[in-house]
C-alpha cells in the first residue's frame, strides 16, 4: 500500500493539487534565483582566478540602481507567493459548509475518533471519497498534531481548545496519518490510517457493527445530558436557571459583559468545562464547572446532542 | 661553536604561561581562547549525538536505542547546538578574538565582565552536561509545554536552569560589544569605516541585548510551573500552553539571526580579502545587518501557523517574514557581485565562503517555502523544516564559522594550517552536508514529520542517503581539528599579514602583543582599501 519510491506523496484530497502546484511554482521561482547565484558565483571564481594572491581586484565599490534593482524585484516576487500561498491557505483552514463532522481526541500516544453515527476507532478513520470531512479534535494532555500528508493537511491538537482540519478526500485507499508534534516516548508511534472508501461503503460501515451500541453520537450526548443533570436548568423554552440550547450552535450569543460571540464547538466546550469563563447576558453565573466530571469524547457528544437541537429548533422556527 | 639564541617576541600567548594566567585573563584574545576550546567540546558533543541519530535512522525500525534515548539524543543535540555552539561560535570565539583589534582598541570595553561572560557561560555548560550525564532531557530544545512543565520525566529543571544561566553570558557579551565599539574605535575608524564583521557583531549585540532576557524570563516560568504548578501554561488552571510558543520564539527566531548574522559578517571579511577589492555596495550590507535584527523581532510566530493562532494573524507574520527574506538576498547578491573583476585568490577561508554562498542561498530560499502558509501546514513539523534550518545554521552559520577560524587562524596562533587539507575540508563538508539534509527536503514533503524514532520502510532509501552524507560530514568536521593541532607545532610561521588583508588585526604581530599594537593606530581609509594600496606600492 505504501511501497514505490517517489517525490510527492499521493494527491488523495482536493486541496492536494493545489498545494503541489504551489510547492512547484515556489521551486521554479527559487529555483530560477539559485541558479542565477550559482552560475555568477563559479564563473566570477574562476574567470577572475587570481593564482599568485598579488594582484588587485577592479575599484568599484556598488552601484544604486543594482541595490534597488535587486531588493525590489525580490520583494515583488516575493509579495506574488504570499499572495498565491494565503490565497491556499484559507482554502486549507476554511472549511465548506455541509462537512461530515468526526470528533477527535489525542492522547499520549494514540488518537481516538467518534463518528456521529456512533462509530468509533482508534488510530484508525474511515471517511467517505468526495464528501468534505472536518474533523474537529483537541488532546487530552500534551500537544499533538493530525497530519495526513496525502491530504496536505495539519493542525495541532492543542488541550483545551479545539482545532480543526478538513479535507474532501478524491481518491480510495488507505493514507498514512500521522502525530506530528512531539509528545514524548512513543511519539513516533502515534501513527494510524485513514481509509478512504466508497460512499456505500462507509455508510455501510458507519451504521454497521456492533461498535453503533449506545446510539449516535447525539443519543449519547443527550444520554449524558439527562444524567449530568443539564436538563433542569437548560428547559427548551428558556424559563430555567440556564438559557436554552434550542437554536444555540452556530447563532450569535451575547454575554454579561456586553461582548457577543459565535456559538461554535469551542464555545460550547469551554461553556462545559470552564463555565465560569463566560455567562450569557440575562442569566446568572450559577452553572457549576464539568472538569473531570465528563472526558472530551463525553464533551464531543454532549456538542453534537446541542448540534441536533439546532435541527429541532429549525424545525419549531420553520412550523410558525 | 656558539649558538645563536634567536629571542621569541613576547606575545599575548606567551607572555605568562600558567593555567592561572588563562583561567584568570582579562585579555579578549586569551577569553576568545577559552571560548574556542568549550565551544569546540560542545560541537563534538553535539555531532556525537547527531551520528548517533543518523545511524538509529539508517533503519525504519528503532534498533539501537529505545525510544527514550533517541528522543534524548535529538534533544542533547539541539540543546548543545544551539546554546553552546551556534549561538557563541562566531561572536564569543571570532568576536571576542578579533574585534577588539580590528577597530584598533586594546582590549573590550569592560574586560572583567568579559572573563565573567565566559566563566557563566561555562557554568551554564556544566549545567546542562550534568543534567545528561544525569540521565538526559527528552523535551526537544524547544522545551514546549505542557510536555516540558507536566508530561516529560527527564532533567528538565536542570536543563532549563542550565541554558537560563548562559543566557547571561550573552547578555553580558552583547551589553560589552555594543559599549566597545561605540566607545573604543581608534581615531579615524568613523562608523562607515568599520569591517562589515563589526556592523555584523553590533546588530548580533542588540539582538543579545533585547532578546535574550524574553527567553531567561520563559525558561524561569518553565521551570517555576513545573516546580510549583503556578498554572501559567495549563488550560485547567486557565493558562495557555501557546503562550509559551510566543514567548519562546520572541526569543528564539532572533536568536537565529544572533547566530548567522556573525557569520554573514565573516564572509564579507574573507570575500574582500580572497577578491582584494571593497565589499560591493558597502553600506547596503551594513544596514541589511540592521535591518535583519530588527525585522527579526516581528517574524516569531511563523512558528505557529497550525498551532492554533488565528489566520488573520498568520497572515501578518507570514507578510514580515517574506519581508526579513530581502535584506539577506541583498547581502547575498552584494557579495556575489564582490566577487565581479576581483583577484581571487583560491585559499581555504574562501573555499568555506564557496560553501557558505552555496548552502545559505538552499536555506534561505527554501525558508520562502515555510514562510508561505499554503506549503507551510504541510511542510511545518516535518523533515523539510530540519533540512531548512540545518542549512542556515550549519550550512551557513558553521561554514561562515569555519570560514572564520581558517582565515584568522594564522593571526590567532602565528602559525598556518595546511592549505591543501583545509580546501578539502570544506569540499568534503560541503558535499556531505548536501548530502545529508539535501534528501531530507524531499523526505519533508513526502511527510515524514521530524522527532520520528521509528518511520514507514518508504521513507528508508532517502534517510540511508543521509545518514551516509552525515559519515561524510563527520569526517570533514574532524579534519580540520588536526591539521589546526598539527599547526600549533609543526605549522610554518604566519607572519603578520599571511593573506595580505586590509584590516588592523593584519597590521600588528601574529600573535598578537599582549597590549595589540605598540602605538594606537590611526585610520586614514576605508575597511577594504585594495585598490588604494596598489596605488601605493605603484
Amino acid at each position: 500500500m505504501f511501497s514505490g519510491f517517489s517525490l510527492f506523496p499521493t494527491q488523495a484530497s482536493t486541496l492536494a493539487p493545489e498545494v503541489d502546484n504551489l510547492y512547484l511554482g515556489v521551486i521554479l521561482i527559487t529555483g530560477f534565483f539559485a541558479v542565477v547565484v550559482v552560475v555568477c558565483v563559479t564563473y566570477f571564481a574562476i574567470k577572475y582566478r587570481d593564482r599568485t594572491g598579488e594582484r588587485i581586484g577592479a575599484p568599484i565599490t556598488g552601484s544604486v540602481p543594482l541595490e534597488l534593482g535587486w531588493s525590489l524585484i525580490p520583494f515583488f516576487i516575493a509579495i506574488g507567493i504570499f499572495v498565491w500561498a494565503s490565497i491556499v491557505f484559507f482554502h486549507i483552514v476554511r472549511a465548506p459548509d455541509q462537512t461530515l463532522e468526526i470528533y477527535s481526541t489525542g492522547k499520549r500516544w494514540m488518537w481516538r475518533f467518534q463518528h456521529i453515527d456512533g462509530q468509533r476507532e482508534i488510530n484508525e478513520l474511515h471517511v467517505p471519497v468526495g464528501r468534505p470531512v472536518r474533523v474537529v479534535f483537541t488532546s487530552e494532555d500534551v500537544l499533538h498534531d493530525l497530519f495526513i500528508p496525502a491530504f496536505r493537511v495539519k493542525a495541532d491538537a492543542v488541550p483545551g481548545r479545539y482545532s480543526a482540519i478538513w479535507f474532501e478526500p478524491t481518491r480510495i485507499g488507505e493514507y498514512h496519518l500521522f502525530c506530528a508534534e512531539y509528545c514524548g516516548t512513543r511519539h513516533s508511534g502515534m501513527i494510524g490510517t485513514v481509509y478512504v472508501m466508497a460512499a456505500a461503503d462507509y455508510q455501510a460501515w458507519a451504521s454497521g457493527g456492533g461498535a453503533t451500541e449506545g446510539g449516535t453520537l447525539a443519543q449519547r450526548g443527550e444520554a449524558l445530558f439527562t444524567q449530568l443533570a443539564c436538563v433542569t436548568c437548560h428547559l427548551p423554552d428558556g424559563s430555567g436557571r440556564g438559557p436554552s440550547l434550542l437554536g444555540l450552535y452556530g447563532s450569535q450569543v451575547t454575554l454579561d459583559s456586553g461582548e457577543v460571540v459565535t456559538a461554535d464547538e469551542s464555545y460550547l466546550r469551554e461553556s462545559i468545562l470552564m463555565s465560569q469563563a463566560k455567562t450569557v447576558k440575562g442569566y446568572e453565573h450559577v452553572m457549576p464547572t464539568f472538569q473531570g466530571l465528563v472526558n472530551e469524547e463525553g464533551v464531543a457528544s454532549l456538542i453534537e446532542y446541542i448540534k441536533s437541537l439546532q435541527a429541532a429548533g429549525n424545525r419549531v422556527a420553520s412550523a410558525q | 661553536m656558539e649558538t645563536i639564541v634567536v629571542e621569541e617576541p613576547t606575545t599575548y600567548i606567551n607572555h605568562q604561561h600558567t593555567v592561572a594566567s588563562w583561567l584568570l585573563t582579562y585579555d579578549h584574545k586569551r577569553i576568545g581562547i577559552l571560548y574556542l576550546i568549550v565551544v569546540t567540546f560542545a560541537f563534538f558533543l553535539g555531532g556525537l549525538f547527531a551520528t548517533l541519530i543518523r545511524l538509529e535512522l539508517a533503519t525504519p525500525a528503532g534498533d539501537l536505542f529505545s525510544a527514550d534515548v533517541y528522543n534524548r539524543m535529538f534533544t542533547m543535540h539541539g540543546v548543545t547546538m544551539v546554546f553552546f555552539v551556534l549561538v557563541p561560535a562566531v561572536p564569543a570565539v571570532l568576536g571576542n578574538f578579533a574585534m577588539p583589534l580590528m577597530i584598533g582598541a586594546k582590549d573590550v570595553a569592560f574586560p572583567k565582565l568579559n572573563l565573567l561572560s565566559w566563566y557563566v557561560f561555562t557554568i551554564g555548560f556544566i549545567f546542562t552536561v550534568a543534567s545528561m550525564v544525569l540521565g538526559g532531557v527528552d523535551t526537544g530544545w524547544t522545551f514546549y509545554t505542557p510536555y516540558s512543565t507536566q508530561g516529560s520525566e527527564s532533567n528538565v529543571l536542570l536543563t532549563g536552569i542550565g541554558v537560563f544561566i548562559t543566557g547571561f553570558s550573552s547578555i553580558l557579551t552583547g551589553v560589552n560589544f555594543m559599549v566597545t565599539i561605540h566607545r573604543m574605535r581608534a581615531p579615524g575608524m568613523t562608523w562607515f569605516r568599520l569591517p562589515l564583521f563589526i556592523w555584523a557583531l553590533y546588530s548580533t549585540a542588540l539582538v543579545m541585548v533585547l532578546g535574550t532576557p524574553v527567553i531567561a524570563i520563559t525558561l524561569l516560568m518553565l521551570v517555576l510551573e513545573r516546580g510549583l504548578h503556578l498554572g501559567i501554561f495549563d488550560p485547567r488552571l486557565g493558562g495557555d500552553p501557546v503562550l509559551f510558543q510566543h514567548l519562546f520564539w520572541f526569543y528564539s527566531h532572533p536568536a537565529v539571526y544572533i547566530m548567522i548574522l556573525p557569520p554573514m559578517g565573516v564572509i564579507s571579511e574573507v570575500i574582500a580579502c580572497f577578491s582584494r577589492k571593497n565589499v560591493f555596495g558597502y553600506s547596503f550590507v551594513a544596514f541589511s545587518s540592521l535591518a535583519i535584527a530588527v525585522f527579526g523581532f516581528l517574524v516569531w510566530a511563523h512558528h505557529l501557523f497550525v498551532a492554533g493562532i488565528s489566520p488573520y494573524s498568520a497572515l501578518i507574520f507570514s507578510f514580515l517574514s517574506f519581508a526579513v527574506a530581502i535584506p539577506s538576498a541583498v547581502k547575498t547578491f552584494n557579495w556575489t557581485a564582490t566577487l565581479y573583476e576581483g583577484a581571487i585568490w583560491w585559499k581555504t577561508p574562501m573555499f568555506f565562503v564557496f560553501g557558505f554562498l552555496g548552502l545559505f542561498l538552499i536555506g534561505g530560499l527554501t525558508g520562502l517555502f515555510l514562510a508561505s502558509l499554503g506549503l507551510d501546514v504541510h511542510l511545518t513539523d516535518t523533515y523539510f523544516v530540519v533540512a531548512h534550518f540545518h542549512y542556515i545554521m550549519v550550512g551557513g552559520a558553521i561554514m561562515g564559522y569555519f570560514a572564520g577560524l581558517h582565515y584568522w587562524w594564522p593571526k590567532m596562533t602565528g602559525r598556518m594550517y595546511n592549505d591543501t587539507l583545509g580546501k578539502f575540508a570544506a569540499l568534503l563538508i560541503f558535499v556531505g552536508f548536501n548530502l545529508t539534509f539535501g534528501p531530507q527536503f524531499i523526505l519533508g514533503y513526502l511527510g515524514m514529520p521530524r522527532r520520528y524514532h521509528v518511520y514507514p520502510p518508504e521513507f528508508q532509501v532517502l534517510n540511508v542517503l543521509s545518514s551516509a552524507g552525515a559519515s561524510i560530514l563527520a569526517v570533514g568536521y574532524v579534519l580540520p581539528a588536526l591539521y589546526f593541532l598539527y599547526s600549533l607545532k609543526f605549522g610554518a610561521k604566519a607572519g603578520a599579514n599571511p593573506w595580505k588583508a586590509t584590516g588592523l588585526e593584519w597590521t600588528t604581530q601574529s600573535p598578537p602583543l599582549p597590549e595589540n599594537f605598540r602605538t594606537t593606530p590611526v585610520v586614514t581609509e576605508g575597511a577594504y582599501a585594495y585598490s588604494k594600496r596598489e596605488m601605493r606600492v605603484a
